[in-house]
């Protein structure tokens, strides 16, 4: 058990989070790990590019089915995709209605009861969006993922949600183990997007463990229901995959305990880069007919 | 007026008086709009029909009085087994009212139990700063030798962190750092009060051989020759643990009872207020590692606790809430086996006495039809011992019972020439139970309070066992374990038998022949 390595994908919703996720995992299954991707995401696609398919058997759509999770078998639930990696989705509520934080904890609290993790060398858990609640807190409690891996990219928000994860990771780093793993940006082209990244890590108190560039092959094997590991392998973008792959499974301890900054702060940020010109105050809710009169 | 200070009447008698028939035919005639009599009357008896029958045992997205309470309940039976124990139930006050006076109602006694009082901005923001000033609070008013933390319903579906709040308090120094503070994680919504008890007796030896959530070393097992004995959720658990130490004590060897709640429900009335009584110190709690093995009683009440107890070492027996002369033969030889020691003459000769005492009545219990309902254990000991009786348990059904012990006790019936016609009902409700007493009628019915009511719809006489009884007074005083307490579960059947031949015999000139005084 001990030499469990459990990692999480965090990121803005649209981020890229899955397909950084997949691809990285792929990449590090080709270096020989046994791997299990727990998908915290309702949709059930963290692990479609693994699969070829959109998992289907979710976890909280089976047990909503039997009538409680505890008639659930792991079998039920566990596929096993490209390069043997193993996939649970836990699936989750329609938009709307119920409580997917809620079934974020109890499908890894079956997973943890029914054994699950046993044999793997890599466990990875893929969450929506921001730490929105308790139950997306779930997989950086104590003994569960050790390091925190955060998506993002040069947009504003992408950087706002990075932040507000490392809020969360605080909340229960000082209590537990978790620890900010680093930041891996999906490159957007948006202005001096490495520029702002690497400050914004610096900020944070890690490190951009990795600049993802764009490449439009994502896109085509995204489309082939692939990761760029298995429908390109030879292709420059696998090859940033893998040395994304490589510097993860460095980083292992390697983790700090984030200092996120205030909304001022980042916004100062991206002046420093020229993002933003300096606020005229006088100039603050006026319209650019009232600018202009 | 009815009433007058003179002489008061109770509401057995008050609305009785005209002036409250009166009120109560209008109130029905002008207000209530009830269907005619020959309707009501109609949908009653297609109630009692096997077609009805079909359609209630079809029923998927409506349970109609569950035989279960929510976890949370269990984790407080769980907690006051400790000796100066406080259980925190993380949540809204209303959940903690539940417990209180649900086992205050049961047991006569009242139980101590706080809340971290949860409310709506606790739900918004989350309940750590409940927690913070929950446990200062609790620790400097009631001054506990150790705080139990637990959850409800809410605090689950916000995710709360009990072991990272419970850290964030202590470095806030809401408590000092090396405070006992295990805790446990309970969803109401998931298993039952069975499974509350498991995950915190679990959770309370997490804590104490595991290094207290990381703070100190794990201990380190150093075998010696004691038993320690988990008695699961028990209604009878005054009674059923006093039992369990004297049987203890005739064997002559060293045992811990972990979870001893038998004083802390059973305070003698001489002008002291005992919020703690007894229970099972902390030291003990943390040498029961050293145990050479633990017997539960209730094999599903601790199917967490025991796997974790067996990780650690040590030799696990699990049974199943034994009743009468096979189960207590078996508790005895297990004692005996793991012990080494030779099982005491005084036990021997109680054996002898109960076997001679069914002898004496077996004549009106042999081939008597029951019905049982209860928690998963407590029907299958009940279940075992009606078959030694020559009864027959037709129908046994638990809630909160799963394949596991559907598989269990249909073993069980397989083993006796009497459960031919037995069958288990795993996961069904009181309402199913209804429409069995209907279709395939039985002579008697066990369960616990809540009974009554079938007992007054399906006119099968009732025999109060289990938990909770809320309107029998002091039956948690008696043992239903050891041979004494097949006694006392012997003579409560055997009592309301007697009853129901005494009112069926009871017509002057009719039926009075068999109105007899030798039974």
């Amino acid at each position: 058990m001990s030499d469990l390595r459990q990692i999480a994908f965090y990121g803005k919703g649209g981020i890229g989070k899955s397909t950084t996720s997949q691809n990285t995992l792929a990449a590090l299954a080709e270096m020989g790990q046994k791997i299990l991707i727990v998908g915290c995401d309702p949709k059930a696609d963290s692990t479609r590019l693994i699969l070829h398919s959109k998992a289907q058997d979710t976890i909280l759509s089976l047990a909503a089915d039997a009538g409680s999770v505890e008639d659930l078998e792991l079998d039920d639930v566990m596929k096993v995709g490209y390069r043997d990696i193993r996939c649970v989705e836990s699936g989750g509520p329609e938009p709307g209605v119920g409580c997917a934080g809620r079934g974020v904890i109890t499908s890894i609290n079956f997973l943890e009861e029914e054994g699950a993790y046993d044999g793997v060398d890599y466990v990875s858990y893929d969450v929506l969006g921001d730490v929105v609640c308790g139950g997306f807190a779930m997989p950086i409690r104590e003994n569960k993922a050790q390091e925190i891996y955060i998506v993002m990219s040069g947009e504003m928000m992408a950087m706002y949600a990075a932040n507000n994860i490392s809020k969360g990771i605080l909340k229960y780093a000082n209590s537990g183990g978790v620890r900010l793993g680093g930041l891996v940006c999906n490159e957007r082209q948006t202005d001096k997007e490495y520029e702002l990244a690497e400050s914004l890590a610096k900020k944070l108190g890690t490190t951009l463990i990795h600049f993802v560039p764009r490449d439009n092959i994502v896109q085509h094997a995204e489309l082939r229901r692939m990761t760029v590991l298995e429908y390109a392998p030879d292709s420059k973008q696998a090859g940033e995959y893998r040395e994304l792959a490589q510097k993860v499974h460095a980083n292992k301890g390697n983790g700090t305990i984030p200092t996120p900054i205030t909304m001022d702060e980042l916004e100062d940020l991206l002046m420093e880069h020229g993002i933003m010109k300096q606020v005229d105050e006088s100039q603050v809710g006026k319209s650019a007919a009232e600018l202009a009169a | 007026m009815s009433q007058n200070a003179e002489k008061v009447l109770d509401h057995f008698n008050l609305f009785r008086e005209p002036e409250y028939t009166n009120l109560f035919e209008n109130k029905r005639k002008e207000f209530e709009f009830m269907p005619p009599d020959a309707q009501v009357e109609e949908v009653r008896e297609w109630a009692k029909t096997a077609e009805y029958q079909e359609k209630n045992f079809a029923r998927e997205a409506l349970v109609v009085n569950p035989a279960k309470a929510c976890q949370p309940l269990g984790a407080v039976f769980a907690a006051v087994g400790f000796e100066g124990t406080i259980p925190f139930v993380h949540g809204s006050q209303g959940c903690v009212a539940y417990y209180r006076s649900h086992f205050s109602r049961h047991f006569k006694e009242p139980t101590s139990c706080v809340s971290s009082s949860m409310t709506e901005d606790a739900a918004v923001f989350g309940g750590l700063n409940n927690m913070i000033d929950g446990l200062a609070n609790t620790y400097n008013m009631y001054k506990p030798k150790m705080i139990a933390v637990s959850t409800t319903c809410m605090a689950e579906v916000i995710g709360d962190d009990l072991n990272a709040f419970i850290k964030t308090s202590k470095e806030k120094g809401s408590i000092p750092e090396e405070y006992d503070v295990p805790f446990a994680h309970t969803p109401a919504f998931v298993g039952s009060h069975i499974t509350g008890y498991d995950n915190v007796m679990k959770g309370i030896l997490q804590h104490f051989w595991d290094g207290k959530a990381g703070t100190v070393p794990a201990l380190e097992r150093k075998p010696n020759e004691s038993i320690n004995f988990l008695g699961g959720f028990d209604g009878y658990t005054v009674g059923n643990l006093r039992e369990i130490k004297r049987i203890f004590g005739l064997f002559g060897i060293d045992y811990t009872i972990i979870g001893d709640n038998s004083d802390v429900w059973d305070t003698p009335t001489d002008g002291e207020f005992r919020m703690y009584d007894g229970g099972t110190t902390l030291e003990q709690t943390a040498n029961s590692l050293n145990a050479k093995a633990t017997i539960s009683m209730q094999e599903f009440c601790t199917e967490k606790t025991l796997p974790f107890i067996a990780e650690h070492g040590q030799e696990v027996v699990a049974l199943n809430h034994p009743i009468g002369v096979k189960g207590t033969d078996k508790l005895l030889m297990e004692i005996s086996r793991l012990t080494g020691k030779a099982i005491p003459a005084e036990l021997e000769k109680e054996r002898g006495r109960l076997v001679d005492a069914i002898a004496d009545s077996t004549a009106h219990i042999h081939g008597q039809k029951f019905a049982i309902y209860g928690d998963p254990d407590l029907c299958y000991g009940l279940a075992e011992f009606l078959l030694e009786l020559g009864a027959e348990p037709t129908h046994v059904l638990a809630t909160n019972g799963g394949k596991a012990w559907e598989k269990k006790m249909q073993e069980l019936f397989d083993s006796s020439p009497f459960g031919k016609n037995c069958k288990v009902y795993p996961g069904k409700d009181l309402w199913h139970m209804r429409s069995l007493l209907f279709t395939d009628p039985v002579d008697f019915l066990i369960g616990n309070t809540y009974g009554k009511y079938l007992e007054r719809d399906t006119g099968t006489p009732l025999i109060r066992i289990g938990f909770p009884i809320f309107d029998r007074h002091h039956k948690h005083r008696y043992p239903v374990w050891g041979y004494q307490g097949g006694l006392n579960v012997l003579v409560w059947i055997l009592d309301r038998m007697f009853d129901a031949i005494d009112a069926n015999t009871n017509i002057p000139a009719k039926t009075d022949y068999s109105f007899d005084i030798i039974r």
